[in-house]
């Protein structure tokens, strides 16, 4: 069969294997605590003011796709592993980002408070977070600092409170069942 | 306007207001559209009430480029003025938008300058319905996300679980997932090439693909018991063995859709309309993909050879041959080429799963994690304790946390899963490709013509159900 187009391209970069032990971290993320996860991969908790910071200085080192972001809400499962020095906090935004040249990946976790749940938006950075931070701010209400477009993505734009979040009432919206007929 | 609007400050109050909208800007003249409807913020808006931050995200100039520098928000060029600029809505409830997808366009003349696509009217909450469902039952959630590719979302799914378990599969498992996942992708390009074909006007390749797509569904019905959703991959394992003779159908299956594919191929490459609704529309450059964290044939239609199958190999990929295609040129066409080569590439690895497939158990022999078989319930006290207990409770999953990615049809399908040691995810975040991929849409329409985006929404690949979720 005829190829269509040209098919060549620049090699597929053969690498170790998914974050393989020993990855020199990226530099700038000294004092970072960090663990290794069950892949392998390096995770660093930063700080909440120095999110931002750790997360350029891992784009510099070559991290170039930000592959995943996420939060989760910690409201019912406090006593969570976390290395030394790092207060746990209600919510946590998970952002995964993917290095392409050496096949890795290195996660990223950030503690936000209940009480005042904004992190610095990566939207500068990788424009791509643009609608996953959407998703976690309709769902989780975590502000994004710097984000162009903060609004409710998933949800209608009216929705009262944030589905994913421990707390929120499943069930709390009656479903009317209008002139339901009897039993016969 | 400040330069510095598009810092929004606290908005934990979750307050839906456009961030720098009341800046003064917006007195000069509200638009009719972004504020008497019900859903406000989420519609574009036109340009003299956009901050410049999100004008700049809509035009898709928001890339940081190393070679541009960082652009100033103040000097955007905007071709025309903006009383000759006009917005309109294209779906949710159109033909050619796969789904529910909406897309808010702003026009000038016919070329599109601006869009905004509009999701989430197919939302169900999928994500919070997998923290009330077991990990035995969590397959029947995430298997009904992506519905043109359900097993790859359960294999996910699974390899999420298995990984926070510790557990290692038998290689019968593994191999049997690696063919499912391949028919999978030859079925979901398929059905593109038939969608695509419907959306650029060849109707005959929407009924061919269908027709071939078919057989796979067959084989998967013959397989799992169903054609769709199947829960077939499951925690430990498949649910059951292939069945008898799957080797002479899978075979039928490849020689078949090999022997069609060159009658594919000469109804449209070699078409001359096809070509030139293809050719050099919706382009999208490597840096621009990879800022926007596009994957899939998005991101390899820029010339990255960026395929998770080769370069973190999951299953047995690493043990079976295959090329990972790329384009040159990021447009429709080279997405196309990628689809219908990406199934000749999967034909190779399915033959050689059928050539290597080994015997033995396809599903892991731990009773904490497989349920007994039934004839053992009747026999053993124990097997009827254990089957008890995974059905009412689930597995019992150690605490942890981790992130699983796979190559779906349409580009890198993640799992982050959280447990906290009980029988039922604590979160389970599923990074659906199609979600990401569609922010790179206005991107590729930008200067095309009103036209050429049916056809270039076509080539994005979006999945609704795995989009909303």
């Amino acid at each position: 069969m005829s190829t269509p187009t040209e098919v060549s391209g620049p090699e597929v970069v053969q690498g170790p294997a998914a974050g393989e032990d020993g990855r020199p971290l990226p530099p700038g993320v000294e004092g970072v605590p960090v663990a290794a996860a069950l892949t392998g991969e390096p995770v660093l908790f930063p700080e909440r003011d120095r999110y931002h910071q750790v997360v350029e200085a891992a784009q510099r080192a070559g991290y170039q796709l930000l592959s995943d972001l996420c939060a989760v809400d910690y409201l019912t499962h406090p006593g969570r592993r976390l290395p030394e020095g790092v207060r746990p906090e209600r919510f946590e935004v998970v952002c995964v980002l993917l290095s392409l040249t050496a096949p890795a990946r290195l996660r990223v976790r950030v503690q936000v408070p209940e009480a005042d749940p904004v992190v610095d938006s990566l939207w500068d950075l990788y424009p791509g977070a643009e609608a996953m931070e959407r998703e976690a701010f309709d769902l989780f209400g975590i502000g994004f600092r710097g984000h162009p477009d903060l609004t409710r993505i998933l949800m209608p734009e009216d929705w009262e409170g944030h589905p994913l979040r421990k707390d929120y009432g499943v069930g709390r919206v009656p479903v009317q069942f209008k002139q339901a007929p009897g039993p016969r | 306007m400040s330069a510095t609007s598009g810092d929004t400050g606290g908005l934990g109050a979750a307050a839906p207001t456009r961030p720098g909208a009341g800046s003064g800007v917006r007195a000069t003249g509200a638009s009719r559209l972004a504020f008497e409807t019900s859903e406000g913020a989420q519609e574009l808006a036109a340009r003299q009430v956009t901050p410049p931050t999100e004008l700049r995200r809509e035009l898709g100039a928001v890339l940081r480029l190393p070679e541009g520098g960082v652009l100033d928000t103040g000097d955007l060029d905007v071709e025309a003025p903006d009383d000759e600029t006009m917005i309109i809505n294209m779906g949710p409830q159109h033909p050619s938008t796969h789904g529910v997808l909406r897309l808010m366009m702003e026009l000038d003349g016919e070329t599109v300058l601006r869009t905004k696509p509009v999701i989430g009217y197919l939302h169900t909450g999928m994500e919070k319905t997998g923290e009330e469902l077991t990990y035995t039952q969590g397959a029947t959630n995430v298997t009904r996300m992506d519905y043109l590719s359900p097993l790859n979302n359960e294999l996910v799914y699974a390899l999420a679980v298995e990984k926070l378990l510790g557990i290692e599969l038998p290689p019968r498992a593994v191999w049997i997932r690696m063919l499912l996942s391949e028919l999978q992708r030859m079925s979901s390009h398929l059905m593109w090439l038939a969608t695509n074909g419907m959306d650029v006007g060849s109707t005959t390749m929407m009924i061919f693909g269908f027709r071939e797509r078919e057989m796979i569904l067959a084989f998967f019905e013959k397989t799992t018991g169903l054609r769709m959703n199947h829960n077939f991959i499951r925690p430990g394992g498949t649910a059951a063995d292939l069945p008898d003779g799957w080797e002479d159908d899978v075979a039928l299956i490849c020689d078949t859709v090999e022997a069609r594919l060159p009658e594919y191929d000469e109804l449209l490459t070699g078409q001359p309309i096809f070509r030139a609704r293809m050719e050099g529309v919706g382009t999208i450059t490597a840096q621009e993909a990879l800022a926007l964290s596009a994957t899939g044939p998005i991101l390899r239609s820029t010339g990255i050879a960026w395929d998770l199958r080769r370069t973190m190999p999951y299953l047995a990929y690493d043990q079976v041959d295959f090329d990972v295609i790329v384009g040159t040129y990021g447009d429709n066409f080279d997405r196309y080429a990628i689809r219908l080569n990406e199934v000749i590439e999967s034909i190779r690895i399915v033959r050689q799963v059928l050539d290597k497939m080994p015997t033995g158990d396809y599903r892991v022999q731990d009773k904490k994690v497989t349920p007994p078989p039934r004839a053992r319930i009747d026999e053993s006290m124990e097997a009827l304790i254990h089957h008890f207990k995974l059905f009412t409770e689930g597995i019992r999953v150690p605490e942890g946390e981790v992130y699983v990615a796979i190559e779906s049809p349409r580009g890198e399908l993640g799992c982050y899963l959280v447990s906290d040691g009980t029988g039922k995810p604590y979160r389970m975040h599923i990074r659906a490709p199609s979600f990401v991929n569609l922010q790179s849409l206005p991107v590729m329409l930008r200067g095309g013509l009103v036209a050429d985006a049916v056809a270039t929404i076509s080539s994005v690949d979006p999945v609704m159900g795995e989009v909303d979720r």
